[in-house]
Parts: C-alpha cells; sequence; structure tokens
C-alpha cells in the first residue's frame, strides 16, 4: 500500500428528494487499499459506493479516482468493477458471455478477450463452468462469476456491495477467504461494503464504520476494536458486544461508581481528562474480564452459561447491568456460582455521557 | 374405513368439491352452447336452417356455407367473400403490433430503469391515457389524419392502433422491468453500456414472457377491432371485421345464416388460434408482470 491516493472522496453530499442521505462526506482511500465501509443498513454505506461508482449523481461534492476527476463521468469511463449482493448476472448469457460483455461493449480484440477470461478463470477455479448459464450455477459459483466479471476489465479499483450476504455461513468464510487472497495477488483498491463486521475486521486495511450518513471511526480494524471512538462504534464492533455501565467519575478516589460498587480505574489512559462527577459510560469487553480475587474485584453470580466451543460465555450482572464474561472453552461453572469478576482497566474505554465520545 | 392416522391423509368428495364441479360445467356449457349453435348452423343448408330447430344436429352435412363466407358472400357491392379482410386484417395488425409492442418496451424501459425528470408525471399520463375511452378521441384524431394526409389510408390506420395500444402497453412494460433486479441494469452501465445496448443485449433477452402477453393483447384487440377500421382503414384497407358485418347486415336479398355463421367463426379464428398456442405463456406473463420479480 502507498501513501498515493486512488479514491478521493471530496465533501460529497446526496439526497433523495429532501431525504438527506449523505452530508459533506470526505474519504480518502490509499491506492492498493482495502477499505471496508461498515454499518447498520440505512447508514448511507451503499449510497456512497454507488456514488463512487457513478450509479447516482452527486448532490454536491466531486469524486476522484487515480487523479483524475470522475464526477460527471459515467460508470464505464471510470475504471472499477463492482460486485453485487444479488450477483447481478445476465441471465441469458453463459458465464462466459457474462465475463466478456464488458469487454465486448468495448469493442475489444477477441483473442485479448479470451486470453482475459481464461487468466479470471484460472484465478477463480470456474473453467469448467463457462458454457453453464447462471440459473446453473450455486450462489458461491455465480459470486465468484460476478467477481470474474470485474477482474476481467482490468478495474483500478473494485466496488463490493455486500457480496457475501446471500451466502451460507460456511461459503461466506470460504470466499471472504478467496477475496482476501485476491487482494493480495493483485494488490488492486478494494472498496467493500458490508454489515458484517467479522468481514470488515477480517479483510479491511481501514474500516470506516458509519452511521446516520457520518463516518463515526476510521481506522484500522485493531484501532476501531481495541479503541473505539463513540459509544455507537463500541457497541457496533465486537459480538458478544461490549458491557456498558453506567457510572460516575469520583476524582479523588479515582474511581467510578456504580449503584453502590466502586471501580477502580486509576490505570486508564486519560484520566486525566475526566473531571470530578462526571457520568461516563464504563465499557469494557467480554474478553477482558477475568475471574481472579482481589481487593478489587467485584463478587457476582453466574446467571447463564453459554458454551460456544472455543469460549464459553459467562453471564452475571452488576447492579442489575447484564455483564457477559469470556472464557476458555475448557472452563467449568454452573448456575448461581458465586464469582470474582476483575475488569482489565487498560482494555477498557470510557465514554462521556452526554457526548458519547471516548475519553 | 377406521384406521390410525398415518401417511397421506384420505381425500374425501366434499360437499364444496361437487358443487364446484357443478358450476365449472354449468360456466362450460355457457360458453360452449353459442359455439355449438354456430358450427352446426354453418353445416346445415337454408331448408334445414328455416325448419327453425336450432339445436338439432344437421341432418345432412352441407360444407357449403365455407367456401362461399370465404371468397363468394357480398360484402355491399363486391361478392368476394371475407378473403380481402383477412389479408386486410393481416397488413394492418402485424405492423400495428410491432410497433407498439417495440415502442412500449423501450418507454417501459426507459421509464423503469432511466429515472428521468418528469418520469412520474409521464407515468400519470400513460395511466390516464389507458383509461380514457377512446371513442372520444376519434374525431379529433381524424382530423388530424386528415391533415396529415393520411386518413383512409394503412398507415393512417396502424398508426391508430399504435397510439391506443401505446399507453397500456407502456404500463406492462414497465411494471414487468421495475420488478426486475436493478443491480443487473446498474452491472450493465459498469460494463459500458449505454441507453441502447443496454436495452438490446441485456433487457431484450429476458423480456419473452411479457412481450408474449404483449403481442397476444395487441393481436386479439386489433384483430377484433371494429371501429377504429370502420372510420380509419378506408374502403381499400377494410379489415376482416367490418366486412364480416357487411354480410351479416344484409340489406336485401335472403339471410344466409350458414354464411354468416361460417364467415363468424372464421373471423374469430385468429385470436382463438393466439389463446390456444400461447395460453400457457399468457398465465405466465401475467404472473410474471403482476405479482413480483
Amino acid at each position: 500500500m502507498s501513501m498515493k491516493s486512488s479514491v478521493e472522496v471530496k465533501n460529497i453530499s446526496f439526497s433523495y428528494g429532501k431525504t438527506e442521505i449523505l452530508n459533506d462526506l470526505s474519504l480518502d482511500i490509499k491506492e492498493g487499499e482495502f477499505m471496508v465501509l461498515l454499518g447498520p443498513s440505512g447508514c448511507g454505506k451503499t449510497t456512497l459506493l454507488n456514488c463512487i461508482a457513478g450509479l447516482l449523481d452527486l448532490t454536491d461534492g466531486q469524486i476522484w479516482i487515480e487523479d483524475d476527476n470522475v464526477t460527471w463521468k459515467e460508470p464505464k469511463d471510470r475504471h472499477i468493477g463492482m460486485v453485487f449482493q444479488s450477483y447481478a448476472l445476465y441471465p441469458s448469457m453463459t458465464v462466459e458471455k457474462n465475463l466478456s460483455f464488458g469487454l465486448r461493449m468495448m469493442g475489444t480484440a477477441k483473442d485479448l478477450i479470451n486470453e482475459k477470461i481464461k487468466k479470471a478463470a484460472n484465478l477463480l477455479q470456474i473453467n469448467e463452468l463457462l458454457k453453464r448459464k447462471p440459473s446453473q450455477l450455486s450462489g458461491g459459483q455465480r459470486q465468484r462469476v460476478a467477481i470474474g466479471r470485474a477482474l476481467v476489465r482490468d478495474a483500478k479499483v473494485f466496488l463490493f456491495d455486500e457480496p457475501l450476504s446471500n451466502l451460507d455461513a460456511k461459503l461466506r468464510a470460504e470466499l471472504r477467504y478467496e477475496i482476501k487472497k485476491l487482494h493480495r495477488d493483485l494488490s488492486n483498491t478494494m472498496i467493500y461494503v458490508t454489515h458484517d463486521q467479522i468481514e470488515a475486521m477480517t479483510l479491511a486495511d481501514r474500516i470506516s464504520v458509519m452511521k446516520d450518513g457520518l463516518i463515526q471511526q476510521l481506522d484500522t480494524p485493531k484501532q476501531i476494536y481495541n479503541k473505539p471512538a463513540n459509544l455507537f462504534v463500541a457497541g457496533f464492533i465486537g459480538s458478544p458486544s461490549m458491557n456498558f455501565l453506567n457510572a460516575k467519575f469520583d476524582k479523588s478516589n479515582q474511581n467510578i461508581i456504580v449503584g453502590n460498587k466502586q471501580i477502580d480505574i486509576s490505570k486508564y489512559e486519560n484520566i486525566n481528562n475526566m473531571i470530578n462527577d462526571q457520568k461516563v459510560v464504563f465499557g469494557i469487553r467480554p474478553e477482558n474480564i477475568n475471574i481472579e480475587k482481589n481487593e478489587n474485584s467485584i463478587q457476582c453470580k453466574v446467571e447463564l452459561v453459554e458454551p460456544m466451543g472455543a469460549d464459553t460465555l459467562v453471564w452475571t450482572s452488576i447492579e442489575g447491568n447484564p455483564i457477559s464474561i469470556r472464557l476458555e472453552g475448557s472452563s467449568n461453572f454452573n448456575l448461581n456460582d458465586e464469582i470474582n469478576i476483575l475488569f482489565d482497566i487498560n482494555k477498557s474505554s470510557i465514554f462521556d455521557s452526554k457526548s458519547e465520545e471516548r475519553i | 374405513m377406521s384406521s390410525i392416522p398415518s401417511g397421506p391423509r384420505p381425500k374425501y368428495l366434499t360437499v364444496g368439491r361437487i358443487g364446484m364441479y357443478c358450476f365449472i360445467l354449468v360456466c362450460a356449457l355457457f360458453f360452449l352452447m353459442p359455439l355449438y349453435v354456430m358450427v352446426i348452423t354453418s353445416l346445415k343448408d337454408m331448408d334445414e336452417i328455416r325448419a327453425a330447430n336450432i339445436l338439432n344436429l344437421p341432418k345432412e352435412l352441407s360444407f357449403y356455407s365455407w367456401p362461399k363466407a370465404w371468397s363468394q358472400a357480398c360484402t355491399g357491392f363486391v361478392c368476394e367473400g371475407l378473403k380481402p379482410g383477412f389479408f386486410n386484417s393481416i397488413k394492418i395488425t402485424v405492423p400495428s403490433v410491432i410497433v407498439s409492442v417495440g415502442l412500449s418496451a423501450i418507454n417501459g424501459y426507459a421509464l423503469a430503469f432511466w429515472r428521468f425528470k418528469g418520469a412520474y408525471f409521464f407515468f400519470g399520463l400513460c395511466m390516464f391515457g389507458a383509461f380514457i375511452p377512446y371513442q372520444v378521441m376519434v374525431y379529433p384524431l381524424l382530423k388530424i389524419e386528415d391533415a396529415l394526409g393520411i386518413y383512409s389510408t394503412l398507415p393512417g390506420i396502424i398508426l391508430v392502433h399504435t397510439i391506443f395500444g401505446m399507453p397500456i402497453l407502456t404500463l406492462i412494460f414497465r411494471n414487468f422491468y421495475v420488478s426486475l433486479p436493478i443491480d443487473l441494469f446498474k452491472a450493465a452501465r459498469i460494463d459500458g453500456g449505454n441507453f441502447i445496448k443496454i436495452f438490446l443485449y441485456v433487457i431484450i433477452p429476458m423480456s419473452a414472457p411479457i412481450t408474449i402477453v404483449a403481442v397476444i393483447l395487441q393481436v386479439t384487440g386489433i384483430w377484433n377491432d371494429f371501429l377504429l377500421g370502420l372510420v380509419f382503414a378506408g374502403r381499400d384497407n377494410q379489415p376482416m371485421t367490418v366486412q364480416l358485418n357487411n354480410i351479416v347486415q344484409v340489406d336485401y336479398g335472403v339471410a344466409e345464416y350458414n354464411v354468416d355463421m361460417s364467415a363468424t367463426i372464421l373471423t374469430s379464428l385468429v385470436p382463438l388460434f393466439v389463446y390456444f398456442i400461447s395460453g400457457r405463456w399468457f398465465v405466465r406473463g401475467i404472473a410474471a408482470g403482476a405479482i413480483k420479480g
């Protein structure tokens, strides 16, 4: 990945009639970068992708691809390839014709078309399928063909619109791996829209978490997972999700107070930014809670146990707030067992109650 | 019969089922009766018809009314039967169907996929146009065609049929295309298709079911049309229906009911044939357009 920009989204706005979907949004995607746009449905991520593709006209702003202002250009002139959730293969054409459609439209020479199809088919292992119609393919095969269609066009930028959402879990994992490998081998710029955080975490160089048409956080998967910028990102990323406790900061004791329990947060990195009596939300991921007894630990009761194979999820509660704890798969707890839990404050996140921003 | 419930549920003949069969039978008889009368009357000679046993089978089969209806019966002052009308109807129907279906497909495609400014207004206009009784437009249209110099000509009647067919056909095509996945259209745009190329290479190959519906609607509609043919076609291009009317409405001489019946059956053969060969497609197309894709 170089530092050169591949796709630059400059202050774009988009509305359907009076409904504003995107407002003054900017995004800079580097050459060869795998950028994931992640967010719940209705957050504007697909709209943003369609704007980049040129399938929607902007209300305001500019789109640049490879140092070329493509804002007013037709989709076909933007050097992009796109893969859709519904595959969008032309039902009346064979796989081969599907792959070559774009090249035929451009008037590419036959020999060159055949050569490119061969290369793409080899890469995606769809050689045997070339003479078939889309209706004779399985979902996974269809999506491979759809990726192949983007491949043969020598696109500079690949756009993926929830490409794996229609597949079953096993196939999804398989194709996820293939897409990652494809990116490793081709090192094209890729922009990938999904609502699946596992896809986002595994594939992305950087994730842009979106909500209500705004980018909430733009960072590497690691940063986003470990240091979520606000309450929304913290809650959206991670499964099972982060535990939250409403609390009040007590400056003199460097404690936060939850009901009548106190949690020592003196080790929290940004404790100096907090003021006395500040209302905060304390967030901690299930894997950052340990079963350990010392003067800071809190005693509670096991309320539910969910064995998940590799790990076991133990549910308890503090002052009425449910807390999940992720433990080893081999750990053995029973209902109503008394446990002492200890938070790993270094790995916790604390948010201001009002602004919901990370402190 | 007594047993523990196991396996497929036994089927009983219920009262409801018997009632349904009775209803179907009555309906079938109701619609078949006129056809029966028409066919047997056409196979009787005039003496037997005058005997007035309308439902009796012919005592002696006589086929002379059929060739007479086809090539000798008098339609006004000429006595050449329905034959010229048949070919006139073909000359009117074939180009009208091709032009109206072709244009409507393009219109429907544009309305469904290229959301241009005013598309909704145009859509509403089509709805409006589809429900206006066309009789109110006959006179203005006649004046327009007269001014254009195509009144009473073959192009004149073809234009009229095309115009009256387009609103409803455009709606049918538009609704069908709206049900196609929009991603296909997006993919085609990225693949380099323009308005015409996407229509030709992507949309048309998927349009078979709805095109068949449109063709059936237009063929039967135009073939069965009487009023527009009478008004716009002119003396040289009178369609079969107008000539049939001329045969049946004799002002002098003897009414030959067997010839009338043969002529009527001959005239309705084309739409009947179209329904028979395409019934399956018709249902499929209606479902494809109406329910969802």
